[in-house]
C-alpha cells in the first residue's frame, strides 16, 4: 500500500467570501461552514472563531483537533465509515493543509476537555498553539445527554475538517512525501537483513465517552486486527472521548501519528516497519485478557522482532499497556513503551497504576500532574467557567483576573502518549 | 553574604570517644569541628563552616531514639544553622539509620536543609532515602575523601536555596521524585531510538525505571456477616448532590465523610458523581450503581448482614497520587475502626 502525501503549508486563516487556498492563506466561508455544521438538530448555535499562533487567545474547554485533508487520488475518502463510505483508504494521494486545524468548543460535555493556549507559557505545552485554528462552537440543544453532545460535535468537527480540506484538492502542495507498505513477505524479502519491527497502538475504549472509531466501528468492540499505516493518514481512525486533555489522542494525533512518521523514517535502513497492530483498552478483565492475548499473537504471527507500543489515557489503561508488554516479551519480542506519568503534584508517588519489571524500555511524555499558570488572555473563545472542574483543575484554579492554575493534565496534548511532544520527565 | 553555619552530627566513633564499648554515648554538642568535620571545614573553602558538633553514640540513639532526637534537635536549634549535615555513615548500620532518622527530623520540624551520606546497601539508605538527600558513599571510612567532596558540594547548593540536578550529577541516591522538562527530541524518536538499541542489545537507558509495588493481601474472609457492620467507601466520587465539599474531578485532594442514616436509596435528587473519568449519566440517574446503599439496605433487612454504617467516604481516584489515597484512608481507617465496623466495601468504577 503505497500513499502520497501532498502537503500544503498554510500560513495564515483567514475569513473570505469563498473558501479556497491561496497563496498558503486558508480563506473560510464563516457562512457556508455554520450553515453546514448547523444542519446537527442537537445543535442549538454553531459559531466559527480563528485562532493563530501568538494571539493572547483561549480556547476552552476543547474536545477534538483535526487536520483538514482530502484524498485526491485512490479509492475512498477522509474519515471512510464516518463521513465517507467504508472503502479502505491509504493508497494514492491525499491533500493536507499542513499548519491549518479545526477546533471543537462549547458548553462543556463532562469533564475531560482541554484548554489551547495561543501564547503564553501554556502554549509551550499544546502542539495546537503552533496552528492556525478554525474554531468550532458548538453549544448543544438543551436537556441533551453528555454522549448525544459528544456524538455532535465530534460530527461537527470531522465535517468541518472535510469541508476544509475540500479547498486543498486542486491546490499544487508544496511538498509530497510517499510512505509504502510492501505485504509481509515481500518486506522480509527486501530488507532480508533488518530487524522487523511493528507498531502496538492501543486505542481508548473505555466506554461513555472514552471512545475511538476504526473505520466507524466503535474499538470497544474489535478484537486487535492490523492495519497498514497510511490507512491512519486517511483518517480510519477518529477519537470520540472525553479523556484527560494531555494524553488523548486528538483526531489530529491519529491523522499525524509520530511512531507511524518515526518509523518510516527509519524503514529500511536500521529496521523494517511492516505494519499497525490496533488493539483496545475496555475496562472488563476478560476483554483485557482477550485483547493482550490477540495483540500478542498477532506480533507473534507477524514474526517481528520488536514493537512499540503506544498507550492512550491512564490509571485502568495502564494494565493493558503492562499486559501487552509482559506478553509480547515473553513471545521473545522486544518492546519499547510509550507513557505519561500520574506521580502527584510533588512528583513523589508512583507514576503508573501497573508495572512490570519486564517494561525496562519506557518513554515517558512527563507528569501530567505538575502544576502550572496560565495567565488571562485577552480572548476566551468558548467557555472559562469549567476550569474549576476540568479533570487537572480544581476548585480555586479560575482567578478573579482570568489567570488559572491547573495541571499540565487540562492542556490539550501536553503529555501525549504517542510521543508527539517533547515534554518529558526524570527522577530526583 | 555571611559564611553558611553549619551543624554537624557523627558518632561516638569518628568523635573519637571510642568504639562498640562507648556506643551508649549520650548526645552531647561540642563547638566547632570535630574528626571528619575537619575535612569538611577544609572543603568548604571559607564559604561554610560547622559551628558545632553533635555526637550520639549509635546504641544510644537507636534504643532512645525519642529522647536523642528531642534532645539533638534542641541543640541544633540553638545554632540555628543555614544545613545540618550527618555522617558519612558508610556501612555502619546503626549509625546510617541515626544520620537518616535525624537528618529527617531535623528537616521536618525546624525546617534546615538537611543532608547525609552512606552506602547504598546500609539499611538507613532505603529508609530515608526519598525523605532526604543521601550522597552515596564507599563501604568504608576509606572512602572518605570522595565521601565528603561530594557532600560539601551538594551541602553548599543545599544551604543556599539553590537547583538541585538529578542523582547523576550530584552524586545523591534518587528520591522518587519525578519532573518534568523538554528533551531535545520528541517522545516518539526516542522510543524508535531505544527500540533499534535494545534490538542490537547495545545499552539504553529506560525513561521510568519500574517502580517498586505496594501490593496488599486481602483480609481473610468475614466470618459472621449477621453480625457485621459493614462500611461503603468509594473512588466513584458518589457525593451529596452539588459536591458540597468540592472533591475535583479529578486529581482529588480530599475525601467526604457522608451520613446515609436517612436513606434506603439514592436518587438523582440527592445524590451524584463527581469523577470525572466516566460518563456521568448512568450514575448520576442512580447513584446506587456505584455506591450501593439500596442492595446494602435489603441485605441488612434479610439479616444477611448486620449493619449499614451511618456514614461513607468517598472521593475521586480518577489520576489521584497515591499518597494522597494512602493518606486519607490511613486518617477514615482509623474513625471506621472506632466506630466499629467489621468490614469496608469498597467500589471503584
Amino acid at each position: 500500500m503505497r500513499l502520497e502525501l501532498g502537503k500544503i503549508n498554510i500560513k495564515d486563516v483567514q475569513f473570505g467570501s469563498e473558501t479556497k487556498v491561496e497563496n498558503g492563506v486558508l480563506y473560510v466561508n464563516k457562512e457556508e461552514l455554520i450553515t453546514l455544521i448547523s444542519e446537527d438538530e442537537n445543535l442549538k448555535s454553531v459559531d466559527v472563531e480563528l485562532a493563530k499562533p501568538g494571539e493572547s487567545v483561549r480556547i476552552m474547554p476543547v474536545k477534538d483537533v483535526i487536520e483538514p485533508r482530502v484524498k485526491v487520488e485512490g479509492p475512498g475518502g477522509i474519515f471512510p465509515g464516518v463521513l465517507s463510505k467504508v472503502d479502505t483508504v491509504g493508497t494514492g494521494r491525499t491533500n493536507v493543509l499542513k499548519g491549518a486545524a479545526v477546533v471543537t468548543t462549547g458548553k462543556i460535555v463532562g469533564f475531560q476537555e482541554g484548554i489551547i493556549d495561543m501564547s503564553g507559557p501554556g502554549a509551550d505545552y499544546t502542539p495546537f498553539s503552533k496552528l492556525n485554528n478554525v474554531v468550532l462552537v458548538c453549544e448543544p440543544k438543551d436537556g441533551l445527554k453528555q454522549h448525544e453532545h459528544e456524538a455532535a460535535v465530534r460530527l461537527a468537527g470531522l465535517k468541518a475538517a472535510k469541508y476544509l480540506g475540500e479547498a486543498a484538492k486542486n491546490v499544487e502542495p508544496d511538498e509530497v512525501k510517499t510512505y509504502e507498505s510492501l505485504s509481509l513477505l515481500e518486506s522480509v524479502n527486501k530488507y532480508p537483513n533488518l530487524p522487523k519491527v511493528a507498531y502496538v497502538l492501543m486505542l481508548q475504549s473505555q466506554g461513555l465517552l472514552h471512545d475511538t472509531y476504526v473505520y466507524g466501528v466503535d474499538a470497544k468492540q474489535i478484537v486487535p486486527s492490523i492495519m497498514y499505516p497510511t490507512e491512519l493518514m486517511d483518517g480510519a481512525i477518529i477519537s470520540g472521548n472525553c479523556v484527560s486533555a494531555c494524553d488523548k489522542n486528538t483526531t489530529y494525533h491519529h491523522l499525524n501519528n509520530p511512531i507511524v512518521e518515526d518509523l518510516f523514517e527509519k524503514h529500511g535502513k536500521e529496521l523494517n516497519f511492516v505494519g499497525v497492530i490496533i488493539t483496545n483498552e475496555n475496562v472488563y478483565l476478560a476483554d483485557k485478557q482477550r485483547s493482550s492475548n490477540w495483540s500478542a499473537k498477532l506480533a507473534e504471527y507477524l514474526g517481528v522482532d520488536g514493537v512499540i507500543i503506544s498507550q492512550e489515557g491512564f490509571g485502568n489503561p495502564d494494565t493493558d499497556l503492562i499486559m501487552n508488554c509482559t506478553k509480547i516479551e515473553k513471545k521473545g519480542i522486544k518492546t519499547v513503551i510509550v507513557t505519561d506519568e500520574y506521580a502527584g503534584r510533588d512528583g513523589a508517588s508512583q507514576s503508573l497504576a501497573d508495572a512490570d519489571p519486564l517494561a525496562n524500555a519506557v518513554v515517558t511524555a512527563g507528569n501530567a500532574n505538575e502544576i502550572i499558570k496560565l495567565p488571562a488572555m485577552d480572548k476566551v473563545i468558548g467557555h472559562v467557567e469549567p476550569a474549576n472542574t476540568i479533570a487537572g483543575g480544581f476548585d480555586g484554579s479560575l482567578n478573579e483576573d482570568g489567570t488559572i492554575e491547573v495541571e499540565l493534565q487540562a492542556i490539550t496534548g501536553a503529555t501525549n502518549e504517542l510521543g508527539f511532544s517533547k515534554l518529558t520527565a526524570k527522577g530526583y | 553574604m555571611s559564611k553558611i553555619k553549619v551543624v554537624h552530627y557523627i558518632n561516638q566513633f569518628f568523635a573519637g570517644i571510642g568504639g562498640e564499648e562507648k556506643a551508649d554515648h549520650k548526645p552531647e554538642v561540642r563547638e566547632g569541628a570535630v574528626g571528619p568535620g575537619m575535612e569538611f571545614n577544609k572543603r568548604f573553602k571559607g564559604e561554610a563552616e560547622i559551628v558545632a558538633t553533635v555526637i550520639c553514640g549509635d546504641t544510644y540513639f537507636n534504643e532512645n531514639t525519642e529522647d536523642a532526637k528531642k534532645k539533638i534537635l534542641e541543640m541544633v536549634k540553638k545554632y540555628n544553622p543555614d544545613i545540618f549535615i550527618a555522617g558519612p555513615a558508610f556501612n555502619a548500620g546503626r549509625y546510617g539509620v541515626a544520620c537518616g532518622t535525624i537528618t529527617k527530623a531535623v528537616n521536618d520540624e525546624l525546617q534546615i536543609p538537611v543532608l547525609t551520606g552512606m552506602y547504598i546497601e546500609n539499611p538507613g539508605a532505603d529508609m530515608f532515602k526519598k525523605s532526604v538527600y543521601i550522597v552515596e558513599t564507599k563501604n568504608s571510612a576509606a572512602g572518605m575523601r570522595k565521601a565528603v567532596k561530594s557532600m560539601t558540594k551538594l551541602a553548599l547548593k543545599l544551604a543556599k536555596g539553590e537547583e538541585i540536578g538529578t542523582p547523576e550529577e550530584e552524586g545523591y541516591m534518587p528520591r522518587g521524585i519525578r519532573k518534568n522538562y523538554f528533551a531535545q527530541e520528541r517522545g516518539s524518536k526516542r522510543a524508535v531510538d531505544m527500540l533499534i538499541k535494545k534490538l542490537k542489545d547495545e545499552d539504553f537507558t529506560t525513561e521510568y525505571p519500574m517502580p517498586d509495588f505496594d501490593r496488599v493481601e486481602p483480609n481473610p474472609a468475614v466470618k459472621d456477616l449477621a453480625n457485621a457492620k459493614i462500611a461503603l467507601v468509594t473512588s466513584g466520587g458518589i457525593v451529596p448532590k452539588g459536591n458540597p465539599d468540592h472533591i475535583e474531578s479529578s486529581s482529588a485532594s480530599r475525601y467526604g465523610k457522608y451520613d446515609i442514616a436517612d436513606f434506603n436509596d439514592l436518587t438523582s435528587e440527592d445524590h451524584e458523581t463527581a469523577h470525572g473519568g466516566y460518563d456521568p449519566v448512568y450514575a448520576n440517574d442512580d447513584p446506587d450503581r456505584v455506591l450501593p446503599v439500596d442492595v446494602l439496605r435489603d441485605l441488612e433487612k434479610e439479616g444477611v448482614i448486620g449493619e449499614l454504617h451511618r456514614y461513607y467516604y468517598a472521593t475521586v481516584g480518577n489520576g489521584t497520587a497515591v499518597s494522597s489515597a494512602k493518606k486519607f484512608a490511613a486518617e477514615f481507617a482509623k474513625e471506621l475502626k472506632n466506630d466499629g465496623v467489621d468490614a469496608v466495601i469498597l467500589t471503584s468504577t
